[in-house]
């Protein structure tokens, strides 16, 4: 099968000997409650990773996503709570509403103005930080302010498992509704003329255009998409912390970033898979997570999280590289 | 024939700003035919190939599909009607497989959102029998060469349900046993009643595959007729407008000389084997050959550009191996690349830093550029090769490609190279600058001494201005001609010997 | 191709001048300066023409103003440096662990000026290296600059954050914080190291063969190799010359705050860029200059500084400055369109 020879396979391996070698230096990382703490910080990384994903498959990069996944959050939650409103559905269809809407200022602007998105995209998340910051408000909403609604969603759990000492833990069910946007988006990117476009356009946006595909719509559908996963998962993430803070995912730019560059997607765009960013993530989540376990101390996390990026990089650039010839 | 021609073009005109890049053109595309447009660069085909298929509208004139005028004719209405373009970068998708490339095309044009995976791999296994070539459908095209991905781009098109294919340069990228595949699948296309316009500068091809021509030369049509009326005498008059088979050059007598570049037993990778190659201060020697033939990987090699070279080369009698291009450069090595805009010339920049950029060691020893220094010599050279420009301060963006050409044969007269390796000296350049530029190679070959490889796909070129011509095949050197047996005939008897010798 | 040829080849000064690019964009800079600046003391003259004010601005502009033209010597040749903030706060902290470690149970600031040299010099060094690193990725391993640079600032955040341990390192010698707060005849001594660089990168790019080869890599990258440019070693000692100068800035802001922190100036690195592409630097190579980076430096401090007499929040002058890159994305197209 052509899975064997694919770089979704390479990553399934080095993902598994990785869990191999922390497991030998901690057996505590097979344990159950570590497996399961685990995926759920998996959830919010690789639901706006799946969203840069669609913008390197086009060719581009985005670094306004955390920028974006406050406003979401932090404008609902803030809204919640003014208007004493206690719901589930209505907030997270309007995060990511919010979310949608200023991927398309994006998508907008770097299509109309045929832009560098690296720069586009530091300009809008420099603007939505500074208006969130500056107009709506600068103090987190805390436990007792938070919608009680939002609070149980988080607490969701699929299983729930008892320990020796009777206490339990539990597997969030947000892993499932992660698992099921990655779904959702595999199957759109697969078996859809939209999600081919992507791929297209991100291989040669000049033969994406001569073929007759509508390169802006293209564009809408990839930074809506992203927009709208990142003000989704910034609600996500404040109804599983409990709390909204409007100077949240400061950095996590970049190892979200690095999570799909581990994937396997390529900055050059068209190539890249739903698989592949869904196991980069894990890798990455389970190493930031498993520092302690093997007894590194957390001030490394950074130099690991750059490093690892930097390695993933170079190896795809001599993939490319190679595929060039 | 009775019925009415597939596409015909009636009296139409196309201006950009105050040029005429089409001037009252008409031209008929008959049903399964396979016609062939020749013209040099500039002369309109490209013009031509976007109006026939909806990107430009003209200014004048009318078309008619079928006999009956189609008034203002668009891209998709094009595609509509049957006419599919083959451009010389193939426009696939790199990064995905051989099944989507052929398959998106075809699905985008019905309106399709999903994609019915099995249905494309269906599509794509049965255009690629009814051309009777076999491709590893999930190979991404990247994988492919050049011919497999032109394959690809004929595919696709066919699954557009075409009727006229209109191919841009089609060969210039394919070795000579794939040229002869192409023609095949042309002419089974022909016998699945497709037609094809090749679109071309190059003698063999056109008298080979084509049925009709149609020739054009600064915007106008010059002559048409089926093609047993020509023959590359009268196409290249046609072409340019004049015999290009004025005078000759004659070296300099170079006996006792030492040779200024000599390659003895010399390899390349796998593009050329065992080459031994002379050249004598005062000589113009051409390389000649098919695209492929392993020409541009000796120049290449000799420039440093190349890793992989082995055997003996001296310069004056002194060995050098080259590594780098700032070595061949030192070494008084000179190249000419064949594609001047994305190779060779910087267009934004200036004139002035054009010229300079190969000899700044001269101009800034340190690290200080001397500007006065470096702004006299180019205005020197500036004066010297008769660049019409508003002055060296020009962008290079902004001329015309002889003068453009100039700059790029300038640059190396500014480091005092002594062997200059031209790679397509003329192409892209009008005729009247073309013989110009003809004239410059030969008069500082004569003044300067230097000593000039002249690679061309270009006979007349190579029989006007060498004095003697290497005939490459498949990386070796096969033949030479020189003096009285140097001419056009001869080096096409030689290229067309080449490919009667080579399997089909 | 259609050639321009002009007969005229004698053109006056000023034509010359207005079809120059850069001079145009340097001019449209110069203006927006004194409009900002006549709108500014119109609206509060008492406060903004104070000398209090222009002096700050003196005192903390030059580090943003070098982070800027750091980033622009990346441009020139079709690259990004997303690593300077890393750098300079790297540069920082490893000076100031020397102190403390020559310093020893004293406190840095007893120190004299030996040491301070001396730090001055490893600051300066792991700019250098810094840069080094990123130029090796870029240049050697084919990595593309976005994401080589990216990795490096985690990394070299992440190093800062190892040798602090996160919290501020504070408290550096006093002739470390002359760099940032000290004055010579009366001009404060950021002002003078940033108008000496100027005029140094200024004659680099514009005067000498290295400037003009960064700029040929830039246009072209292909053309410049066989032109026989060198293009990977220079492209290294760009990214090195980005890296020193990063470094210099990371002087600048820990001696101005006598502190240095892993996260310090984190906002820099989107003014960076904006003030660069303001600037007239072409972020897919080829065209920069240190006086349009200057002029744009100059604008968009005194219009944080106008925005922040009118009691406007930081963060909405994160907004204006967010607002402005895009705006000036948007005539620069614009303009590209007209032109064409």
């Amino acid at each position: 099968m052509s899975f064997l020879r694919s770089s979704d396979a390479i990553i399934l391996v080095i993902l598994a000997v990785a869990m191999v070698l922390i497991g030998l230096v901690n057996p505590a990382f097979w344990q159950m409650s570590n497996l399961f703490s685990l995926l759920k910080s998996n959830v919010v990384i690789g639901i706006m990773a799946l969203g840069v994903l669609l913008v390197m498959i086009s060719g581009g990069i985005d670094v306004s996503f955390t920028a974006f996944a406050v406003a979401g959050m932090y404008l609902v939650v803030k809204v919640m709570v003014a208007l004493d409103y206690n719901g589930v559905i209505l907030p997270f269809m309007s995060a990511t509403l919010i979310g949608g809407l200023l991927g398309l200022m994006n998508a907008g602007i770097i299509h109309r103005f045929s832009m560098i998105p690296l720069i586009v995209t530091l300009g809008t998340a420099s603007v939505v930080r500074g208006l969130v910051l500056g107009l709506v408000g600068t103090s987190n909403v805390n436990i007792n302010k938070m919608p009680t609604a939002l609070i149980e969603f988080g607490k969701t759990d699929l299983l729930v498992l008892e320990r020796a000492n009777g206490s339990t833990y539990g597997l969030t069910a947000m892993v499932a509704v992660y698992l099921g946007l990655a779904l959702l988006l595999h199957l759109v990117l697969k078996h859809t003329m939209i999600g081919r476009s992507v791929y297209a356009y991100g291989a040669d946006p000049e033969a994406a255009k001569r073929v007759g595909f509508s390169t802006g719509r293209t564009m809408i559908f990839v930074y809506v998409t992203a927009g709208a996963l990142a003000g989704f998962s910034g609600l996500l993430h404040s109804s599983m912390i409990w709390l909204a803070n409007p100077r949240d995912f400061v950095g996590l730019e970049l190892d979200v970033i690095a999570a799909v560059v581990l994937g396997g997607a390529s900055i050059f765009g068209g190539r890249g898979t739903v698989l592949g960013t869904v196991l980069g993530v894990f890798i990455l989540v389970m190493i930031q997570n498993s520092l302690i376990l093997m007894g590194i101390d957390t001030t490394w996390q950074r130099v690991v999280v750059g490093a690892m990026l930097i390695a993933a990089v170079t190896v795809t650039a001599l993939r490319d590289r190679r595929a060039l010839v | 024939m009775p019925s009415a021609p597939l596409i015909e073009l009636r009296n139409v005109s196309k201006r950009f700003g105050g040029v005429r890049a089409l001037d009252d053109v008409s031209l008929t595309l008959d049903t399964a035919r396979i016609h062939c447009l020749a013209g040099e660069n500039g002369s309109g085909k490209s013009t031509l190939i976007k109006i026939v298929s909806g990107v430009y509208q003209p200014d004048e004139g009318e078309i008619l599909i079928d006999g009956k005028p189609v008034g203002k004719l668009d891209p998709a209405t094009s595609i509509a009607h049957g006419v599919q373009v083959i451009y010389q970068d193939f426009s696939l998708f790199p990064t995905l497989s051989v099944v989507e490339n052929l398959a998106l095309n075809s699905f985008l044009r019905e309106g399709r959102q999903r994609i019915d995976w099995r249905r494309a791999r269906k599509m794509a296994r049965e255009v690629l029998a009814r051309l009777d070539v076999k491709l590893d459908l999930d190979a991404t095209v990247e994988t492919l060469p050049a011919a497999g991905r032109q394959i690809v781009a004929i595919a696709r098109a066919m699954l557009a349900d075409a009727r006229l294919i209109i191919m841009d340069e089609p060969t210039t990228t394919l070795t000579g046993r794939e040229v002869e595949r192409l023609f095949r699948i042309v002419r089974d296309l022909q016998d699945q009643g497709i037609a094809t316009l090749f679109v071309s500068h190059k003698m063999r091809e056109m008298l080979e595959i084509s049925e009709h021509l149609t020739v054009f030369r600064n915007g106008k049509k010059v002559t048409e007729g089926p093609i047993a009326d020509f023959d590359e005498r009268a196409i290249t008059r046609a072409m340019t407008g004049r015999d290009l088979h004025q005078g000759k050059f004659t070296a300099p007598d170079t006996t006792g000389k030492t040779p200024r570049l000599e390659l003895r037993n010399v390899s390349v990778g796998d593009k050329a084997q065992n080459i031994d190659l002379t050249l004598m201060p005062g000589e113009i020697v051409g390389l000649s050959g098919l695209i492929g033939a392993g020409r541009k990987a000796i120049a290449q090699a000799i420039f440093g550009l190349r890793q992989d070279m082995t055997g003996e080369m001296r310069l004056d009698g002194q060995p050098i191996a080259p590594s780098s291009v700032p070595e061949a450069i030192a070494a008084g090595l000179a190249y000419v690349p064949e594609d001047r805009l994305s190779e060779g010339l910087f267009l934004t920049r200036s004139i002035r830093d054009n010229s300079i950029v190969s000899s700044l060691e001269r101009f800034a020893p340190r690290l200080w550029l001397n500007s006065e220094k470096a702004a006299a010599q180019t205005r020197k050279m500036f004066e010297e090769m008769a660049i019409s420009a508003p002055g060296i301060d020009a962008p290079v963006g902004t001329l015309s490609g002889g003068n453009a050409q100039r700059v790029m044969i300038g640059r190396w007269l500014m480091t005092h190279a002594r062997v200059l390796i031209l790679n397509g000296p003329t192409v892209g350049v009008d005729v009247g600058s073309k013989e110009q530029i003809h004239g410059i190679i030969q008069d500082l070959t004569r003044k300067n001494d230097l000593a000039v490889l002249m690679i061309s796909d270009d006979m007349p070129e190579l029989a006007a201005n060498c004095n003697r011509v290497l005939c490459m095949r498949e990386g070796r050197i096969t033949g030479e001609l020189s003096g009285a047996t140097l001419t056009e005939e001869a080096l096409d008897a030689a290229l067309s010997n080449e490919t009667q010798g080579e399997p089909a | 191709m259609t050639s321009q040829t002009n007969p005229k080849a004698q053109r006056s000064f000023l034509t010359t001048m207005l079809s120059d690019e850069t001079a145009r964009t340097n001019l449209l800079l110069g203006g927006i300066c004194v409009l900002v600046l006549v709108a500014m003391t119109a609206m509060r003259p008492n406060m903004f023409l104070s000398s209090y004010n222009f002096e700050s601005m003196a005192f903390f502009m030059p580090e943003l103003g070098i982070l800027s033209i750091a980033m622009m010597i990346a441009m020139l040749t079709g690259g990004i440096d997303l690593s300077i903030v890393g750098v300079a706060n790297l540069a920082g902290i490893t000076a100031g662990t020397l102190f403390g470690m020559m310093a020893g149970e004293n406190g840095s600031s007893v120190l004299g000026l030996g040491p301070v040299a001396l730090g001055v010099c490893a600051a300066l060094i792991v700019g250098l290296l810094a840069g080094l690193l990123n130029g090796f990725l870029i240049s050697v391993l084919k990595i593309t600059p976005i994401l080589a640079t990216l990795g490096t600032g985690q990394v070299f955040i992440g190093m800062c954050l190892v040798l602090t341990g996160g919290p501020a390192i504070v408290g550096f010698p006093a002739g470390w914080n002359a760099i940032g707060n000290g004055k010579i005849a009366g001009l404060p001594v950021p002002l003078l190291l940033f108008v000496a660089i100027c005029i140094g990168l200024s004659l680099l790019l514009a005067r000498t063969s290295f400037g003009l080869r960064l700029k040929m890599i830039g246009t072209n990258p292909k053309a410049a190799v066989y032109a026989g440019v060198r293009r990977g070693q220079m492209i290294v000692w760009s990214y090195m010359l980005t890296g020193g100068l990063a470094a210099m800035a990371g002087i600048l802001l820990s001696a101005r705050t006598n502190a240095a922190k892993s996260d310090y100036g984190s906002s820099y690195l989107l003014q960076a860029v904006l003030i660069a592409v303001l600037g007239g630097t072409n972020p897919a190579g080829g065209r920069g200059n240190v006086i349009g980076v200057a002029l744009a430096l100059i604008s968009l401090t005194l219009l944080s500084s106008g925005f922040q007499m009118m009691r406007m929040s930081n963060h909405l002058i994160d907004f204006v400055w967010g607002g402005f890159l895009i705006l000036v994305i948007a005539l620069n197209s614009w303009r590209r369109h007209r032109r064409s």
